[in-house]
C-alpha cells in the first residue's frame, strides 16, 4: 500500500534525515516513534506529499508521488492523503460542517453533505456541527479534524501528535477512534508521536534514531 | 464555494468589510454622481442653445441675458424696444429671429409671448390641439400639461413676474388651446402665447406705464384696467403720455438670432453694443465660460473622490493582508485537502473583488439617490430636472474598471503570498 525508500532529506547541511524504509498495508496502523527534533514530522510531510524528498522514492499505492508535478500532487493529495495534525486549524469562518464539506469539494468538486453530517454524528459532534471550530473544545476540534480527514476516504491516514494535547481519557479515545475507522475505510494509518501512552494501543512501530 | 467561502470570510471580520465598504461605497457615489450630472447638465444646456447664434437683450451681465433667455432660469436684464429690435430681426443676414416677452407666470411656469418659430427651434409639435393665434391663447409645454393636468380648452389666469405669489391678472383669462410634444428642452416647462397677449396683459391702456412688459420689482396696480377693458390691441397707442420724452413703445425682453451668414456672430456684439441701448451676447460663450467655471469645483471633487478611492484600496490591502497571518494556517490546511495554489489565489482575489463590487453597486445606487435628490430641488427651483435612472455604459463602466482594477491591486500581494506558502513550513511551526 505504502512504501519508502531510501528517503532523505536536508533542511540544511546540518540537519540532513536518513529514514528507514516503511512500509505500512490498507487497515493497518504503523506507529513512528522518536524523540523531538529526529525528523518525524517531516517524516509525516514527505508521507504526506507536503515536501519533497532530496532523494529516494514515495509510491502508495501505484502512484509514485515524488513524480508528481505540483498541481497532481495537489490533487492526488486531497483524493488519497488524510492528515490530522496536532493542532486542528480549520476555517475559521466556516462552521464545523461547512468545513468537512469544504474539503471533499476541495477533492472532488462535490459537497458530501450528508455523508459529513453522518462521520461527525459517528464521531459524537451532533450538536456542535453548526458551530464555529473556534468554540469547539480542543477535544472536539481533534474530532472534527479526523471527520475531515475521512470524508474522502483516503487511503493513508497520516496522524501527526494526535494525541499529545489530549487528556489520557481522550487520547484513548482518538487512538481507538483512528484506528477503527481506519479499519473501517480501509485505508492504511500511520501515526508519528511521542506519546509513549499510544505505543500499548499499537503493536506495529518503529523509533526514529 | 470558492464565493461561499470568500463571502463568510468578509463578513468574518466585519468591521473591517465594512469600512472598506464604505469607502468605496462613498468613492463611487460621488464619482457616479459627478459623471451623471455633469452629462446631463451639459447636455441640457447644449441642447438648448441649438439654433440659437445670438441673443439680443437689454444691456446688462450677457450670461445672465443668456440664463434667462435661453435657460429660463435667471431674472432677464430688462426690456428693450421692440421696434429697435425689428431693425435687427429684419436683417438680411437674418435666417429666424425669436421675439421672447416675459412678463407672467401661471403656478411657476414663465408665460412666454413668442411666434411659433420658437416650438420649432425645439422641435417640439403641438401634440394635441392646435399653435396658439389669437391673443391670450396659450400652447402649454408637455412637462406642464403634466404636473398641472392641463388640457385642451382649459383655462387659467397668470400672476404677475417670476413668483408663484403675485398679482393676479384676474381679468385675462387664458385659454390652452394646444399641448406641445415632449423634447426634454426648457420649451417643456414654458406656457408659450402671442407676444401680443403678453402686451394686452401689461399694457398700459391709459397709463404712462412703459417698462412694464417686463419690471418684475414694481408694483402694478392692475385694477386700472378695470377702467379700461378693451385691452389686447398690440401698438396701443399711448394718448397721455406727453411727459414721456420718447414715443410709447411696445416692449420685448429678448431675441433668439439664427444666422444665414455666420459673419454676424462676430460682428454684431460689437454692433449692437456700439449703436444701440441693447446688447448682443453669444450662448455658446457665455455658456462654455460658466462650464469652465464651476468646471473646476466638479474636477476638485472628482480628485477628491479618487483619492477616496485610492484610501479603500490601502483599506482592503491592510484588512487582506493582516488576516493572511492569522490565515496561513487554513490556507496550509486547504492546500492538504486538495486546493490549488490557484485556487487560494483565486480566492484571496475574489474576496477583494466581490468587496469592490458590492461598493461599486452600492456607490451608484447611492449616487443615484443623490442625484434623485439634487434633481427634486433643481426642478422646484429651475425647472430642471436630472433623470437618475440613465446608465451611461462608457463612463460608468470606465469607473467599473477603475474599482475592479483597485481591487486587484489591493488583493495582488497577499493572493501571491497565498499561493507561494510553504504547506510543510507553515503546518510545523504550528
Amino acid at each position: 500500500m505504502i512504501q519508502t525508500k531510501d528517503l532523505k532529506f536536508s533542511f540544511n547541511e546540518k540537519t540532513t534525515f536518513s529514514f528507514p524504509d516503511l512500509h505500512n498495508e490498507a487497515s493497518q496502523t504503523l506507529l513512528i516513534t522518536g524523540n523531538s527534533g529526529k525528523g518525524k514530522t517531516t517524516l509525516l510531510h514527505l508521507l504526506g506529499g507536503l515536501l519533497r524528498p532530496d532523494s529516494g522514492s514515495i509510491s502508495i499505492q501505484d502512484t509514485t508521488i515524488s513524480s508528481l508535478s505540483e498541481k497532481e500532487l495537489d490533487q492526488f493529495r486531497g483524493k488519497n492523503i488524510g492528515l490530522v495534525l496536532q493542532q486542528s486549524h480549520f476555517v475559521a469562518s466556516l462552521n464545523v460542517l461547512e468545513n468537512v464539506v469544504l474539503a471533499s469539494w476541495l477533492s472532488n468538486g462535490e459537497k458530501a453533505t450528508e455523508k459529513a453530517k453522518s462521520l461527525l454524528v459517528a464521531l459524537d459532534l451532533e450538536d456542535q456541527i453548526y458551530k464555529l471550530p473556534s468554540k469547539l473544545s480542543i477535544g472536539q476540534q481533534q474530532r472534527v479534524s479526523i471527520a475531515r480527514a475521512l470524508i474522502n476516504e483516503p487511503k493513508l491516514l497520516l496522524a501527526d501528535e494526535p494525541t499529545s494535547s489530549l487528556d489520557d481519557e481522550n487520547a484513548a479515545k482518538v487512538a481507538d477512534l483512528l484506528q477503527k475507522l481506519s479499519k473501517e475505510h480501509k485505508a492504511s494509518l500511520i501515526i508519528v508521536t511521542h506519546d509513549q501512552r499510544l505505543k500499548d494501543t499499537f503493536s506495529n512501530h518503529i523509533n526514529l534514531n | 464555494m470558492i464565493g461561499k467561502l470568500a463571502w463568510k470570510n468578509l463578513w468574518f471580520k466585519p468591521l473591517n468589510t465594512v469600512l472598506s465598504l464604505v469607502l468605496l461605497t462613498a468613492s463611487v457615489a460621488i464619482i457616479s454622481l459627478l459623471i451623471l450630472l455633469q452629462e446631463q447638465f451639459e447636455k441640457q444646456f447644449s441642447s438648448n442653445i441649438d439654433g440659437v447664434d445670438l441673443v439680443i437683450g437689454a444691456q446688462g451681465s450677457p450670461l445672465q441675458l443668456i440664463l434667462s433667455a435661453v435657460y429660463q432660469v435667471d431674472a432677464p436684464t430688462g426690456n428693450i424696444s421692440y421696434k429697435e429690435a425689428q431693425v435687427w430681426m429684419n436683417h438680411p443676414f437674418v435666417e429666424t429671429a425669436i421675439p421672447l416677452a416675459f412678463g407672467d407666470n401661471y403656478r411657476g411656469f414663465r408665460i412666454v409671448g413668442t411666434t411659433p418659430d420658437y416650438l420649432e427651434k425645439y422641435t417640439a409639435k403641438v401634440e394635441t390641439g392646435k399653435i396658439f393665434e389669437k391673443d391670450f391663447e396659450v400652447v402649454v409645454g408637455s412637462e406642464i400639461a403634466k404636473k398641472l393636468n392641463l388640457k385642451v380648452g382649459d383655462t387659467f389666469f397668470g400672476t404677475h413676474g417670476d413668483s408663484q405669489e403675485g398679482d393676479v391678472h384676474e381679468d385675462f383669462p387664458y385659454v390652452v388651446t394646444g399641448i406641445a410634444s415632449p423634447t426634454g428642452k426648457v420649451v417643456d416647462n414654458l406656457i408659450l402665447s402671442t407676444v401680443e397677449s403678453v402686451w394686452a396683459v401689461h399694457g398700459d391702456h391709459g397709463h404712462d406705464h412703459e417698462g412694464h412688459v417686463h419690471d418684475e420689482n414694481c408694483n402694478h396696480d392692475h385694477d386700472e384696467v378695470d377702467e379700461n377693458p378693451a385691452h389686447g390691441e398690440e401698438g396701443h397707442v399711448h394718448e397721455e403720455g406727453d411727459e414721456h420724452d420718447h414715443e410709447e413703445e411696445n416692449e420685448i425682453t429678448a431675441v433668439l438670432i439664427k444666422f444665414k451668414s455666420k459673419m454676424g456672430i462676430i460682428s454684431w456684439p460689437r454692433m449692437i453694443a456700439q449703436n444701440t441701448k441693447m446688447q448682443a451676447a453669444l450662448p455658446a460663450i457665455e455658456i462654455n465660460r460658466l462650464f469652465s467655471l464651476f468646471g473646476f469645483g466638479l474636477q476638485a471633487l472628482e480628485y477628491l473622490a479618487y483619492g477616496i478611492m485610492l484610501i479603500s484600496g490601502i483599506s482592503i490591502f491592510i484588512a487582506l493582508y493582516n488576516r493572511l497571518k492569522e490565515r496561513k494556517y487554513e490556507f496550509a490546511l486547504m492546500r492538504v485537502s486538495g486546493a490549488s495554489r490557484i485556487q487560494l489565489l483565486v480566492l484571496v482575489l475574489f474576496e477583494s473583488l466581490l468587496l469592490c463590487i458590492v461598493g461599486f453597486l452600492f456607490g451608484t445606487i447611492v449616487g443615484r439617490l443623490a442625484l434623485w435628490i439634487i434633481s427634486s430641488t433643481t426642478d422646484e427651483q429651475f425647472k430642471m430636472a436630472f433623470d437618475p435612472f440613465i446608465i451611461l455604459w462608457e463612463k460608468e463602466g470606465i469607473l467599473f474598471l477603475v474599482t475592479i482594477f483597485v481591487g486587484i491591486l489591493a488583493a495582488l500581494l497577499p493572493a501571491i503570498k497565498a499561493y507561494t506558502l510553504n504547506i510543510s513550513k507553515t503546518l510545523s511551526n504550528a
